[in-house]
């Protein structure tokens, strides 16, 4: 073995040598894309969180749904809920992350980006299509697809601005003057490969209109693809890209090198390779087969062993930096982020047990558990390379350090007191739901204790987030106030020597540096990791399609229903509302049936949900009135004391769009829907004779309303859901 | 049901043998790797972003206006 040593530290020589041999090179790191980016997180961030603090509040004061006003039915929950989670992904953290590459992965590779033109195309391009969310969410422009809400074209735009992204980075790395590149830049490459294989997958859709699309996959299916996404989204956007960001920044902020590089690499890969794997654990007890259920659930608890990995590496490189974390406010950052990091992914892989999950799904403790990751890790993280990168890139100090530590204590206290009550509500949630008495009969029958229940914890998320709140926006004057004490140095110079072309790895030693300096390569292998995941998970959910068990008594939407659908989607009822009773006593004798794979498969989108604020709706049909629908939909309070429902009167106003029926019926046929050909020509006139029935019916109770109103569409919608079974069984019993 | 969707793929049972084999020569390699690679090289590797700067403690005020 030691003639194979000693290769190794000849080889090592060589390379050092080589270096040094080279003429140095001067050139500058552009800093001020950074500044644009980072500028851009703050604003977004400011408002995704005042937009988040609103929501929040109109959960126990649906008065702030200001549903009577003109603007109504642009600021009610289901419509801001969307424009929050994607400002906060997509613009602060998205924006965030952007500046945090920018910064780290110049200085890394010894080189500017690529070219400044494709770094203000990726910046602009990016912002437009923030700018694009934040008028279209509120319209109800939606997919409806968790944190794929936006419609196909801004889907288009968003691959066209990543692409931008990738070829900017790749095109760096591949011009490099640091012929190795730290495991910071995996993690950034990982982050391109994966997000955009993510967004491709998921954004498959037939175009109805501009504004209008319906997902290329129904049912079950497309629940899988989503959370496939949306469990990824997770990873490597709001992750693997802040890995990277803390394996620079946090040895900068400690001025010690990480703890161990060697746990850093099996942290990377085995990241990368398993956590693609982990996301039917979203949909565990749903109508996805069980051995994708399983499947999930191994490899989310096999997760908690790199996460781990990566959170130790990280709090260890402090070692012997304590007592500066008792005064450096950027490491208190770091020091919390991480072990938010640490927290979540831990909670994540429990959450995701078959046993947990049962308590914890639809409730309000998947909320604490995202916003520990939130707020803790991307927020804090975030603010902590704030807090570092802008004194730097003005070249001044910040300008008051207990400013600083205000804004950290008001932001772990805000974490604090938005998390734990979270949690206490989604506990009381379950046990609410669940509870029966010794005669066998649920004892909160009534959906609407539980909500009644918890307001006060709801009053006490909000405090946690108006205290985080209130910590960006000290921060964000303190910032500011640093930019003007400084002056921004937008070229800040630098020097190093190019790469030597005639680089020849010596014998021995090839295996060791076998991936560090082949970024193509390294693409390749990060890209074949995530896919083996995806490919073992989703191929056989695809073969299902002729498996899943077809019930010859569920037909396709009529248009009426079909035209409900859509405005249960524009208003986004999902927010709030599963379509999906899990096989539990508790909840088939609070809702009924327990939900088939074989009822979904015209839903295109599927409309499960992920949180139920109000009880579920998959078997709503038949269950209530008309005249009930129409009166709860306009005053819920009134109809049911104490629901914190926002009421919907521009129903009762607008029309039914009946020129898009005969192309939603068109566009539904190509993506596999039995609609016979030459429907859609006949489609409105069914829609119209369904709609007299159900305004003749509300009739009867003495309402008057037209044919035309957009509540018509929407009771002839929620009075079908979950009855094709029953109608099934209707039929066996004659 | 999952027995339906599997009976219906050809060849399913090398499905989880396929799964295993990447899963484990993938972690041995991974293994293999990292224990192997030169110390002197992961010294090289860590002091990378080290090398830029000179670090400075990041909060140090010029002057307390609060």
């Amino acid at each position: 073995m030691q003639p194979f040593f000693a290769l190794l530290l000849l080889s090592q020589n060589n390379l050092n040598r080589c270096t040094h041999a080279m003429e140095i090179e001067k050139f500058s790191y552009d800093n001020k894309i950074v500044k644009a980016f980072m500028i851009a997180s703050v604003i977004f961030g400011l408002v995704g969180m005042l937009v988040g603090l609103t929501a929040a509040i109109q959960l126990f004061y649906p008065i702030f749904n200001f549903s009577d006003s003109p603007v109504g039915q642009f600021v009610s929950f289901g419509r801001i809920r969307p424009l929050h989670t994607n400002a906060i992904i997509f613009a602060f953290v998205g924006n965030a992350m952007f500046a945090g590459v920018y910064y780290s992965m110049q200085r890394l590779l010894k080189a500017r980006m690529l070219s400044d033109t494709l770094s203000w195309i990726h910046f602009w391009g990016w912002q437009l299509i923030i700018l694009a969310a934040a008028i279209t969410l509120p319209l109800g422009i939606t997919t409806s697809k968790e944190y794929a809400e936006l419609e196909w074209p801004i889907d288009i735009a968003i691959a066209l601005v990543w692409v931008v992204f990738g070829i900017n980075m790749i095109g760096t790395i591949i011009k490099r003057r640091e012929r190795h590149m730290y495991v910071a830049i995996w993690f950034y490459i990982a982050t391109f490969v994966t997000v955009a294989v993510l967004h491709i997958v998921n954004s498959f859709e037939m175009p109805v209109s501009f504004f209008k699309s319906y997902s290329w996959y129904a049912g079950v299916q497309d629940a899988l693809v989503q959370w496939w996404y949306g469990h990824n989204a997770v990873a490597f956007f709001l992750t693997t890209p802040f890995l990277g960001i803390m394996y620079y920044f946090l040895p900068k902020a400690a001025n010690r090198p990480v703890y161990s590089y060697r746990l850093s690499i099996i942290h990377f890969w085995a990241l990368i390779f398993i956590y693609i794997w982990a996301g039917p654990h979203h949909l565990l007890y749903s109508t996805l087969p069980d051995w994708a259920q399983s499947l999930g659930v191994v490899f989310s608890i096999m997760l908690i062993a790199p996460s781990w990995g990566g959170m130790l590496n990280g709090l260890m490189t402090l070692r012997g930096a304590w007592d500066r974390v008792r005064e450096d406010a950027v490491l208190k950052f770091m020091v919390v982020a991480i072990t938010a990091y640490g927290m979540a992914t831990l909670e994540g892989p429990l959450l995701s047990l078959k046993n947990v999950n049962a308590i914890a799904h639809f409730t309000d403790w998947i909320v604490a558990h995202v916003h520990v990751g939130g707020l803790g890790w991307n927020g804090f993280l975030i603010f902590a390379i704030l807090y570092w990168t802008v004194p730097r890139m003005w070249n001044t100090k910040l300008y008051s350090s207990k400013l600083a530590n205000i804004h950290f204590w008001l932001g772990t206290l805000g974490i604090i007191f938005y998390a734990l009550p979270m949690y206490v509500s989604g506990v009381t949630q379950s046990l609410m739901w669940k509870e029966f008495n010794p005669e066998g009969f649920l004892v909160y029958k009534n959906f609407l204790e539980t909500t009644v229940q918890i307001l006060p914890l709801h009053g006490l998320r909000a405090t946690g987030g108006l205290l985080y709140l209130t910590g960006a926006i000290i921060m964000t004057y303190n910032l500011v106030k640093t930019a003007y004490a400084g002056s921004f140095i937008a070229n800040e110079p630098a020097e190093a020597a190019p790469l030597a072309k005639n680089y020849v790895i010596k014998t021995g030693g090839w295996h060791y540096r076998l991936l560090e300096h082949k970024p193509m390569l390294f693409t390749v292998l990060a890209l074949v990791a995530i896919l083996i995941g995806g490919v073992i998970e989703l191929v056989p959910t695809f073969l299902i399609k002729s498996n899943v068990p077809t019930i010859a008594s569920v037909k396709p939407y009529t248009p009426l229903e079909l035209q409900g659908r859509d405005i249960y989607i524009r208003e986004g009822c999902v927010s709030c509302h599963s379509q999906l009773i899990r096989p539990f006593r508790s909840e088939t004798e609070r809702y009924g049936e327990y939900s088939k794979s074989g009822e979904f498969v015209y839903d295109h989108p599927f409309l499960w949900g992920s949180k139920r604020t109000g009880p579920d709706l998959h078997r709503v049909g038949g269950k209530y009135s008309n005249t009930w629908h129409y009166n709860h939909m306009l005053a819920p309070d009134a109809v049911s004391t104490g629901s914190i429902m926002p009421a919907y009167p521009w129903l009762f106003e607008q029309s039914i769009d009946k020129a898009s029926t005969a192309g939603k019926i068109s566009a539904l046929r190509t993506v596999g829907v039995p609609y016979p050909e030459g429907y859609e020509e006949t489609a409105n006139a069914e829609l119209e004779q369904q709609a007299e029935t159900i305004t003749a019916s509300l009739k009867k109770d003495g309402i008057e309303v037209s044919s035309d109103a957009e509540i018509v569409a929407v009771i002839a919608y929620l009075q079908r859901l979950g009855t094709d079974i029953k109608a099934e069984k209707v039929a066996v019993n004659q | 049901m999952y027995k339906n969707v599997l009976q219906s793929m050809t060849d399913v049972a090398v499905w989880p043998i396929i799964s295993f084999v990447i899963f484990f020569a993938f972690f041995i390699t991974l293994l293999a790797y990292v224990f192997l690679v030169d110390k002197k090289f992961i010294q090289y590797m860590k002091s990378l972003p080290m090398d830029d700067e000179t670090p400075k403690s990041s909060t140090e005020t010029v002057n307390r206006h609060v």
